[in-house]
């Protein structure tokens, strides 16, 4: 296949991926989406094929790799339950940064193959593009096998920090830039390897000061990690595909970190030098004394949703560690049944990645078109009657908007406290996430209930 | 006075940032989990460089020390192609609108 083909094919690849998330703009489009997506990769494959056109041994041994890898990918895709999705995503950047290493190394190797000169003697931008893409995959290999361990609870979630930490952090980077310098000028494989074992370190340190619940933005950033990872070796390779997927990667990634910044009221930088949460739970023990909480039973709960017309259901994290989802379909549906109007209102950060909440009630049944947006139905918890909080805590925060004091002030929440009663389902009065005490608790409108989330539900089906 | 084609490389580099920024703002945020499965699928494209990679081997020698790496790439980004593209497919068909729309 000549090589101005190969070349339009792979830019048609490029826009069919495009074309992959603009079918997300809305869920009627993005079936069709996910299929652009699928073609154009068949497209960009089966063009490698043809333009190598080595069809030899090594030709065979591909496609038995290619099944391997497939059938391994499509049964985990069957099998992983929903409310696991973020290790799932985790774990699947890890694999992509670890295969721009695997590249990039085979290329520095046998440069020939790749048309980039010969060992020792490769082209100047090639070896800069080479050491880029290999540094940024091994940064997110190490960052996102850590996130999905903290992410599966292998490790703990807590923030690991020690000091000196973001002084060595930066150290270790300006060593990666004098190793790039260094290998370019000597072309010493050493220096290669050592560059590579620097970048899965940083990859491992940058991401263990980082908390549990600041998950959304970690996964989000190594998912534009991994597009620029792609983006170096598509410079490598002189390839468009990879070079407007990785673009778009990137800066899809970037967004939503950005999205998720937001969510919290947060700066970029405050995430990720990390340890949120750890300094904090020190200082909110200072209001030790104990104030009253009104608590109730799945009875008490049902009572008053009966009686409600509309009634508002805030999910959180607690939700999918519960498996609440089905269950909380099902108090739903009696409650339609008996004509009190019910809609869930999602914070963008609530889960531990972005929409995760989304998918889990779409994976229960509910109908996207009952799902709103934190700016969507603020205002519609001035008139709901019952606010039914699962799962959820830090994000239904009064103190948020009331406490300048306060580390989540200015943080956008839910008005949950307007409605006329508040149902809190909730194991234990514990601070969330952010160590603070919750004033919801506390009013005079909320009535706690402490249970499972999953059991608790239920009950309040059966008494409805 | 010849332009590097580097240069060429670099402005759809920097045209497709752009298209990135404004297509993904136009996502709807309850898609967000399955717009990373996605991305996540689609930088997998990387197993171009893989194939590449694993082929470069000379005649009648199938595993070079280069070749390896093309080949556990390959299993590595094909898992992620599969892998990402499903799992995706399986998110996107639980999103369903009410049954009877008023």
């Amino acid at each position: 296949m000549s090589a101005n083909l190969s070349a339009i094919l792979y830019l048609v690849s490029g826009v069919l991926f495009i074309l992959a998330l603009r079918g997300l703009s809305s869920p009627e489009t993005s079936r069709q989406g996910n299929l652009f997506g699928i073609i154009g990769m068949v497209i960009a494959v089966t063009v490698t094929f043809l333009s190598v056109g080595n069809f030899s041994s090594g030709f065979i041994y591909v496609l038995i790799f290619l099944a391997i890898g497939g059938s391994i990918g499509a049964f985990i895709a069957y099998r992983i339950p929903m409310t696991a999705m973020p290790e799932l995503v985790a774990g699947f950047h890890s694999l992509v940064g670890l295969a721009a290493v695997f590249v990039a190394i085979s290329a520095f190797i046998n440069p020939a193959a790749f048309n980039l000169g010969t060992p020792g003697n490769i082209k100047l931008a090639s070896l800069i593009e080479m050491a880029i893409g290999a540094a940024v995959g091994a940064i997110t290999f190490s960052g996102s096998v850590i996130a999905f361990l903290k992410l599966q609870g292998i490790m703990s979630g807590a923030p690991i920090t020690f000091k000196g930490q973001h002084l060595l952090n930066a150290l270790l980077l300006i060593l990666i830039v004098i190793l790039t310098i260094y290998l370019c000028s000597t072309q010493s494989s050493n220096l290669f390897w050592i560059l590579i074992a620097v970048s899965f370190l940083i990859g491992f340190l940058i991401i263990i000061p980082i908390g549990g619940a600041d998950m959304p933005v970690v996964i989000s950033m190594l998912n534009s990690y991994s597009g620029w990872a792609a983006a170096g070796i598509g410079f490598t390779l002189e390839n468009t595909a990879l070079i407007i997927t990785g673009a778009l990667v990137g800066s899809s990634g970037a967004i939503l970190s950005y999205i998720m910044c937001k969510g919290m009221n947060r700066s970029f930088f405050n995430v990720i030098l990390g340890g949120f949460g750890a300094t904090d739970q020190t200082t909110g023990g200072q209001s030790k004394e104990q104030r009253p909480v009104k608590s109730g039973n799945a009875d008490d709960a049902a009572f008053l949703m009966k009686n409600a017309s509309s009634v508002i259901i805030v999910p959180g994290y607690g939700m999918a560690v519960a498996q609440a989802q089905h269950a909380l379909r099902e108090m739903v549906d009696t409650l339609k049944k008996n004509d009190i109007k019910v809609s869930y209102a999602i914070h963008p950060v609530a889960g531990r990645m972005p929409g995760h909440m989304n998918v889990l009630l779409a994976e229960a049944n509910v109908p996207y078109d009952e799902v709103f947006e934190l700016e969507e139905i603020n205002n519609d918890f001035a008139n709901a009657d019952v606010a039914f909080v699962i799962g959820a805590n830090d994000v239904t925060n009064p103190v948020a908007k009331t406490d300048p004091q306060s580390p989540i002030y200015g943080m956008p929440v839910l008005d949950v406290e307007k409605c006329k009663s508040v149902l809190f389902v909730k194991r234990s009065l514990s601070p969330g996430y952010a160590g603070i005490d919750n004033d919801l608790f506390y009013k005079e409108n909320t009535l706690m209930l402490f249970a499972d989330a999953k059991k608790m539900t239920e009950d309040i089906t059966k008494n409805l | 006075m010849e332009i590097d084609p580097f240069i060429f490389r670099l402005s759809i580099f920097i045209l497709s940032i752009f298209v990135g920024y404004y297509v993904v703002w136009s996502v709807t945020p309850s898609l967000h989990t399955p717009l990373m499965s996605v991305t996540n699928a689609i930088s997998s494209v990387i197993i171009v460089g893989a194939i590449i990679a694993a082929l470069s081997g000379s005649d009648g020698v199938v595993f070079s020390s280069s070749s390896i790496y093309g080949f556990l790439a390959i299993i590595l980004a094909a898992v992620n192609i599969f892998g990402g593209f499903l799992v995706t497919q399986r998110m996107l068909a639980m999103y369903k609108k009410k049954k009877k729309d008023k």
